[in-house]
């Protein structure tokens, strides 16, 4: 199987590149970068990338595919196929599964179900604590030699301060990073969407971002005792941004992560109890948009994550209180960034990707995100400037809870290609 | 004058006008209920349902008498002992319910935006008879009835409401009605009860009861659920009643010939004491009668919106 993608403006953070050249790729590997190749034969697929962008596949460090557990949600295939649509080559699924990923037996599992009928490479993320109970330790060390990439409870909180500066102390002996899901619970009570103007006018209850505040900020001071680096998962507030960046200052090894809804809405997207706007962390203010754009554009947050959260449609179609919280994130995150981040100045493209590409590999400590010689082929081709509009009715996922429906969003993907596999030709999920 | 309005979910997206022809309406109706025989047509031939997630005797009663003394058919589905309590689904139950010929579903639920939902699922009209902490519409309709009774007019009174702010559905659709009337809206309370940016909504926040009362042509006392004394929203209900309860003491501060309004039942001793309950400028009394009336109109206005056999949507 050999490809030639001809013609494409190729952008490669991790190795600066950033012009006009040709990919040939050939059994599965990057062959040759180069302007003007030449190579021809029957069996080639040649790639007319004239006008648009060829990158690195995307990496998302934070989703979830609901396998094993609610395949009704979500399931390793459809999950997949709906990464791979929206660009992303890599994933990193969280152990919120059901039975958890907190045994060696489930990360065979889902390493065996993707390698089975996965389009796109799937890397588990493993538990901090048994069942997610934030009681014990999982056997972290196992965990890491049956393939996890790194642990995390994400969904909860580790609430008990000092069984996660054991977590942090133990993981590190692994080389095993910690990804923190930051909120205390004792703030959050039974609120369900931001505390401000819009829970008071909707008489909904609020969470106050101090929940997030304080977590990140007792998690840094662990991170910063012990010396062990810690990832904080989407970050959503202004404080948390700022907290961020002086512990970055510090020298504290913290990086971040925030999700497109974060850039993109503000607690008005709850207007009219819209469930398909019900996060954790909740969409917060026009201030914290603000504040977690100059993050990314400055530095302080590191990556951009899918926290793709798929939920069956019976579980939005309900009382506000009682829907469950997330979006389907793949499909619409390239396009998010490119439109808010990239089109109004905030960050360039090459700095996009170095957000969801090179940073995420970098942090889970994957040979991914740059397109080196010899290394597996996950390429994709966009075009930057393409307009579509979101229809939640053309999703690959299982469900269709995103904000986005019906907005007018640039950026499409054309070709998706893992490991020298071509899955989505012409905007087409083969 | 509410057009197409098929709904009645709060104050808050209704306007001005819209408000005072309801009231205009109510007092039409209050008429009605003085006579010896309150029976009149105007709702014969139209079915009624009370679907109660959350109890409350008062409110169902009001809406079942107005129904009744308007002769429409009306029965009550409660969450106790019914399809709600087994897991059905709110919009569900609602379809069923639509599917038997309804016109008029009036709705109670402890979660905020459950008439909404509901709305959105029928063809009924779906009249909110108290969401969680959103709105209680007819509440504050009776409440600004009663007040338009007594003083001619709500443009240009000072209303104070005191109390548990943030967790009242009666306060929220108060503060939306009285503010576009023309009122100023005053508020004080604990400060663990004040909701957060509550100023944007129109009204002044006050630290002390007493700031807040200082001229009110009415005061409004809330009522205090006890449960929040356990999750630390306020110490003790004594404590609660020296430093925001209405006593003659305070009351003193208002008017006059200021009122006093309640939406009951009220904690004797806590938010408001005895002598105040039962003294001069109470009209707690008043306000029971001018619910029906409220509700009488409200039901007679929207049940030629919803159901079946229009096509209004
Ligand atoms: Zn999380
Ligand atoms: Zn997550």
């Amino acid at each position: 199987m050999r490809i030639l993608i001809k013609n494409g403006h190729v952008i490669d953070p991790k190795n600066r590149r950033d012009d006009k050249l040709d990919i040939y790729i050939e059994n599965g590997l990057i062959v040759e970068i180069d302007k003007e190749l030449d190579y021809s034969g029957g069996d080639i697929e040649v790639i007319d990338a004239e006008g648009k962008l060829v990158v690195p596949g995307l990496i998302d460090m934070h989703c979830h595919l609901r396998e094993p557990g609610y395949e009704y949600k979500e399931d390793i295939e459809s999950g997949t196929r709906s990464a791979a649509v929206g660009g992303f080559t890599s994933i990193a699924c969280m152990p919120n599964t059901n039975p958890v990923i907190d045994n060696q037996a489930i990360v065979e599992y889902v390493k065996t179900k993707a390698k089975n009928v996965g389009v796109v490479n799937v890397y588990p993320i493993g538990a901090i604590t048994k069942g997610l109970k934030g009681e014990e330790l999982a056997e972290i060390g196992e965990l890491k030699f049956a393939g996890v990439v790194a642990v995390s409870d994400d969904g909860k909180p580790v609430m008990n301060s000092s069984l996660m500066r054991r977590a942090l102390q133990y993981a590190n002996m692994f080389d095993t990073p910690v990804i923190s899901h930051c909120e205390d619970l004792t703030l959050v009570g039974d609120g369900v969407m931001n505390e401000g103007y819009m829970s008071t006018y909707l008489g909904l209850k609020g969470i106050t971002r101090a929940a997030e505040d304080v977590m990140v900020a007792r998690d840094i001071v662990l991170s910063e005792v012990t010396g062990t680096p810690i990832h904080i998962a989407h970050v959503s507030t202004a404080g948390a941004v700022e907290i961020i960046r002086h512990a970055k200052a510090r020298g504290v090894k913290v990086t971040c992560e925030t999700c497109p809804h974060y850039f993109t809405l503000t607690d008005k997207a709850v207007e009219g109890y819209n469930t398909a706007a019900k996060m954790n962390p909740p969409l917060r203010t026009e201030e914290d948009v603000e504040a977690v754009k100059e993050g990314l554009k400055d530095g302080t947050i590191d990556v951009i994550a899918t926290d793709h959260a798929p939920h069956h449609i019976d579980e939005k179609n309900v009382e506000f209180d009682k829907a469950a919280n997330g979006i389907v994130g793949f499909e619409t995150a390239l396009a998010l960034g490119i439109t808010y981040l990239v089109d109004t100045g905030i960050l360039t493209m090459s700095q996009l990707l170095q957000k969801m590409c090179v940073n995420p590999a970098n942090i889970l400590g994957l040979n991914k995100g740059s397109l080196g010689i010899n290394r597996p082929a996950d390429v994709i081709v966009i075009d930057k400037n393409e307009e579509y509009i979101v229809d939640i009715n053309k999703f690959q996922s299982k469900s269709r809870n995103s904000p986005y429906h019906g907005y007018t969003l640039k950026g499409t993907v054309h070709y998706t290609i893992v490991g020298g596999k071509v899955i989505v030709r012409q905007k087409v999920l083969l | 004058m509410l057009g197409k309005r098929k709904d009645l979910l709060g104050l808050k997206d209704l306007s001005a006008e819209e408000i005072k022809y309801i009231l205009n309406n109510a007092e039409t109706m209050k008429y009605v209920l003085s006579q010896k025989n309150k029976k009149t047509p105007h709702l014969q031939g139209k079915s009624i349902i009370t679907l109660f997630y959350e109890n409350s005797t008062r409110t169902r009663l009001s809406f079942e008498l107005a129904a009744k003394y308007m002769s429409a058919s009306a029965a009550n589905i409660s969450a106790s002992g019914s399809s709600v309590a087994k897991g059905e689904t709110l919009i569900d139950t609602g379809k069923t319910i639509d599917m038997m010929g309804t016109d008029i579903i009036i709705i109670r639920h402890p979660m905020s935006g459950a008439p909404h939902l509901l709305a959105k699922n029928v063809k009924a009209s779906v009249i909110n008879a108290g969401d969680g902490m959103n709105e209680h519409p007819t509440q504050a309709l009776l409440d600004m009835m009663t007040i338009k009774e007594k003083k001619g007019k709500i443009k240009g009174l000072k209303v104070a409401i005191i109390g548990d702010i943030a967790h009242s559905r009666v306060a929220r659709s108060n503060i939306w009605g009285l503010t576009k009337l023309g009122a100023e809206v005053c508020v004080a309370g604990p400060a663990t009860l004040i909701p957060p940016e509550i100023e944007k909504t129109g009204v002044k926040v006050f630290n002390s009861v007493q700031e807040a009362l200082l001229d009110a042509d009415v005061v409004m006392g809330l009522r205090i659920q006890l449960e929040r004394q356990k999750r630390g929203l306020f110490p003790t209900t004594r404590e609660y009643a020296r430093f925001f309860g209405i006593d003659d003491k305070r009351l003193m501060f208002a008017k006059e010939d200021a009122l006093l309004l309640h939406p009951g039942p009220v904690n004797r001793g806590v938010e408001l004491s005895s002598d105040v309950i039962d003294g001069e400028k109470s009209l707690i009394n008043e306000q029971v009668t001018n619910g029906v009336a409220v509700r009488m109109a409200v039901l007679y206005l929207f049940a030629r919106k919803g159901g079946s056999n229009e096509n209004i949507n």
